[in-house]
């Protein structure tokens, strides 16, 4: 099998538009939480979310730096943070002059969980209020969810693979993994990788709020909201931005000297087959994605330093997942690190894999793990567990988990190691 | 220049993305503009939504300049 290993990194997140800001503000235990500024959430049972902060911020996003103003009249914010960050990880790479050879075998699988809400919901308003000759021309290309693939292609003209995931929360995750073994398959040489998400609409935290997933209890100190394995957690808080990264074949990468973060060695993929939206009473899935993937990498429990974990500040998930990392790792618990986090940035629904891969491999690199925030009163099953609350911690990091569990049943986890 | 065409002009340079003094009247949308087919159904719309004048599929066909459309809104307006 070639092997496969990550060399370029992007990232747009509610605590900084690229990965360095994005990490130190993650390291510094900041929470990107507020009330919602897209839309007035005075009538909504949600009022907070992650977003996003506008380019005028201190660590804010502009757009303009790497999408054409045209495109951004015409597509839904989930493409334009993705094509934001496909180009920093490009830049990140060095790859942004390849050849043509080069780029035939160079492709991209940038996928999302939702796709264009915000769009879908608004055109819809113009054809109820205006009839169908006012829809944009453009309405159906700016809110399909392989469109950040399609436009990532043509700015950057790979002409490899072109893929989209759509599995709900786990869709980074499995952007990542499947793109991984196109590379490993021989389908392609380079890969860009990962998710994004822009659903932060009043439709989309609607639907989330009548699904009882979403956190209404702390509307009022929003940076409190998100708090896995807190006893007063009650639910996720939604967030917004894309995470993607380079994959190389392992020689490519290094007869050119590229920086090489770590390599993907694992790849675990699952469903509960239980409940669209409950997980398995015993966190079945999350269990044996996470032992496929150990298994993929030819590891043990006890290599692994490090799992970010889904941990999206749920009742029911969070101690589940705990459960299943348990059962799986047994003694070998006692060295394990494991935090979320969604603590800081809120659930990036299909950007979450690909972001929190990241911070994964800036683990790797910096031998530090990212803390859990608000963890004031943890859960009764948590205990013997280092769950990294409030503060991050410089530890050994040899190798990671990435753990992602969606809707429908859906599970993932990456193992990746330095190389 | 027209108080029509000082407003076309406004809508292309937001659609389009393009440099107010790129859009001459003799400009094509296509071949000097960087427009395509949709961009034109586009431009088409918001021409219909601030001038009040329903612009048909075959009068749009033949709007290609930034004239075309200009001569076409001068003589259709309410």
């Amino acid at each position: 099998m070639r092997r496969v290993v990550i060399t370029g990194l992007g990232l747009v997140t509610p605590l900084g538009a690229d990965v360095e800001t994005s990490w130190k503000n993650i390291l510094a235990a900041k929470s990107g939480a507020g009330r919602i500024t897209r839309f007035d959430p005075t009538d909504y049972a949600c009022k907070i979310a992650c977003e996003v902060k506008p380019a005028d911020h201190e660590y804010g996003f502009d757009p303009n730096k790497r999408v054409d103003h045209k495109v951004q009249r015409q597509v839904d914010p989930f493409i334009v943070f993705g094509i934001d960050a496909a180009g920093q990880a490009l830049e990140d790479a060095g790859l942004t002059d390849m050849s043509e050879a080069e780029r035939y075998r160079a492709g991209v699988s940038i996928g999302s969980g939702i796709g264009g809400l915000p769009g879908i919901e608004s055109e819809s308003l113009v054809l109820h209020e205006k009839g169908p000759r006012r829809v944009s021309p453009h309405f159906v290309h700016g809110r399909l969810i392989n469109l950040t693939s399609g436009q990532v292609s043509i700015k950057y003209g790979l002409m490899g693979p072109n893929h989209a995931v759509v599995t709900a929360c786990s869709t980074g995750a499995h952007s990542i993994g499947d793109a991984a073994r196109m590379i490993s398959m021989d389908d392609a040489d380079v890969m860009l990788a990962g998710g994004s998400e822009g659903a932060i609409c009043p439709i989309g935290i609607a639907g989330f709020a009548q699904a009882r997933a979403l956190s209404t209890a702390f509307n009022d100190e929003p940076e409190r909201a998100s708090r896995p394995y807190d006893v007063a957690r009650d639910g996720f808080v939604m967030g917004e931005g894309a995470g993607v990264v380079v994959l190389e074949e392992y020689e490519r990468a290094k007869a050119r000297g590229a920086k090489i973060y770590g390599e993907v060695v694992g790849y675990g993929m699952s469903g509960d087959a239980y409940h669209v939206t409950a997980p398995h009473p015993e966190g079945a899935g999350g269990f044996r994605a996470m032992q496929m993937a150990l298994q993929r990498a030819g590891m043990n429990p006890g290599d692994i330093d490090y799992i970010n974990a889904h941990g999206t500040s749920t009742p029911l998930g969070d101690e589940l997942e705990l459960g299943a990392v348990r059962r799986l790792f047994g003694d070998a618990i006692g060295n394990l690190s494991m935090s979320s986090t969604k603590s800081a940035i809120g659930h990036l629904l299909g950007g979450a894999g690909a972001v929190e891969a990241i911070y994964c491999l800036l683990a790797l690199r910096d031998q530090i793990v990212p803390p859990t925030l608000n963890l004031d009163n943890p859960s009764e099953g948590t205990a013997g567990v280092d769950l990294v609350p409030h503060h991050a911690k410089e530890r050994q990091v040899r190798a990671v988990i990435n753990n992602s569990f969606g809707f429908g049943g859906t599970n993932a986890s990456l193992v990746m190691k330095a190389v | 220049m027209s108080e029509t065409a000082e407003r076309v002009k406004k809508i292309v340079v937001e659609h389009l993305g393009v440099e107010g003094d790129k859009v001459t009247e003799e400009a094509s949308f296509i071949d000097d503009l960087g427009a395509d087919s949709l961009d034109i159904v586009e431009l088409v719309m918001a021409f219909e939504e601030e001038f009040g004048v329903e612009i048909p599929d075959d009068a749009a066909e033949k709007i290609t300049t930034v004239k075309d459309a200009i001569d076409y809104i001068e003589q259709n307006k309410a």
